[in-house]
């Protein structure tokens, strides 16, 4: 458990990107607590359809909750691999990664577009305006975390990303695992509660 | 960069803990969508969903964000807005009537 000499070249002894970026998840908590929260308030007061009871659909979203589940599998074998110096397997669990966060986007817009062709789109109604500002917010940062992953894969695939560089994945993993559990209490506040 | 740690000082679960997880994540999404469909539940649905999905939030923070034994700065700065967050939405459902479902 204890760490090597590098430690103590912050005054914490601990890597300043990895507090930095705690405290950035930290902000995120609120972004994201807010947006459901302004959700949670407005639910059930549209004045006109359509309802979320009458729109969502629970086993696609279902399906799309569980291949970003396994995308946070992928992500932490990815880390372990690139840990361990098996340049291979990091590759082929962060090309993972990527690929079934790219998968979740599908979902979310084969979703959107389905929406807006029954007639929800962001001003049709309370719902409307909350759930795809909501959505549409996680879905921006599953976005950045596939370029993210994408630009570590291309790293990896010029030889820049050995085991001395494991935090690099380490920090874009607590990223892309934060944006997993929004959307673990998304899924249950908005669709499976609603 | 070179100045500070290649990576978290404290050990990472093994593969097979994280497979575990997944295993156990997978079959929590399955009660939630099964629950969902079970008229029986209709009465305990909220708490019980909320239960669960807070099962599931806890196993990916602990052991696929590491935090689970990492240090305890990491922890703070994680938990202290998380709280602040459930605080200010219980509060603004409790304002605005959303929680006793008699909207103001």
């Amino acid at each position: 458990m204890s760490h090597p000499a590098t430690a103590h070249h912050t005054s914490t002894g601990l890597d300043s990107r990895k507090l930095a970026f705690w405290m950035f998840i930290g902000s995120e908590c609120l972004l994201f607590g807010s947006l459901i929260s302004t959700y949670l308030v407005y639910q059930g007061r549209s004045v006109q359809g359509p309802t979320p009871e009458e729109i969502l659909n629970i086993p696609l979203t279902s399906i799309s909750t569980f291949v970003l589940l396994m995308s946070s599998l992928a992500m932490v074998l990815a880390l372990a691999a690139v840990i361990r110096g098996d340049r291979t397997w990091s590759r082929l669990w962060l090309l993972a990664t990527a690929l079934l966060g790219a998968g979740f986007l599908g979902f979310q817009a084969y979703e959107f577009v389905t929406f807006v062709h029954e007639g929800l789109t962001l001003q049709t109604n309370l719902f409307g305006s909350t759930f795809f500002v909501l959505t549409g917010t996680h879905g921006a940062h599953v976005f950045i975390g596939v370029v993210w992953l994408l630009t570590l894969l291309v790293r990896s695939l010029q030889g820049k990303l050995g085991s001395d560089k494991a935090m690099n994945v380490e920090i874009a993993g607590l990223y892309w695992h934060f944006v997993d559990v929004v959307w673990i209490v998304i899924f249950t506040v908005v669709y499976l509660l609603s | 960069m070179s100045d500070q740690p290649a990576h978290s000082d404290h050990k990472h679960p093994s593969v097979g803990t994280y497979l575990t997880v997944a295993g156990v994540l997978t079959v929590i999404t399955l009660v939630e969508v099964g629950v969902f469909y079970v008229p029986a539940f209709a009465r305990v649905l909220a708490p019980v969903l909320l239960t669960l999905s807070a099962a599931k939030f806890v196993l990916v923070v602990m052991f696929y964000m590491h935090l689970k034994g990492d240090h305890r700065f990491f922890k703070l700065f994680f938990t202290l807005p998380l709280v602040i967050a459930v605080v200010v939405a219980v509060a603004l459902l409790l304002l605005f009537g959303t929680v006793s479902g008699s909207p103001s």
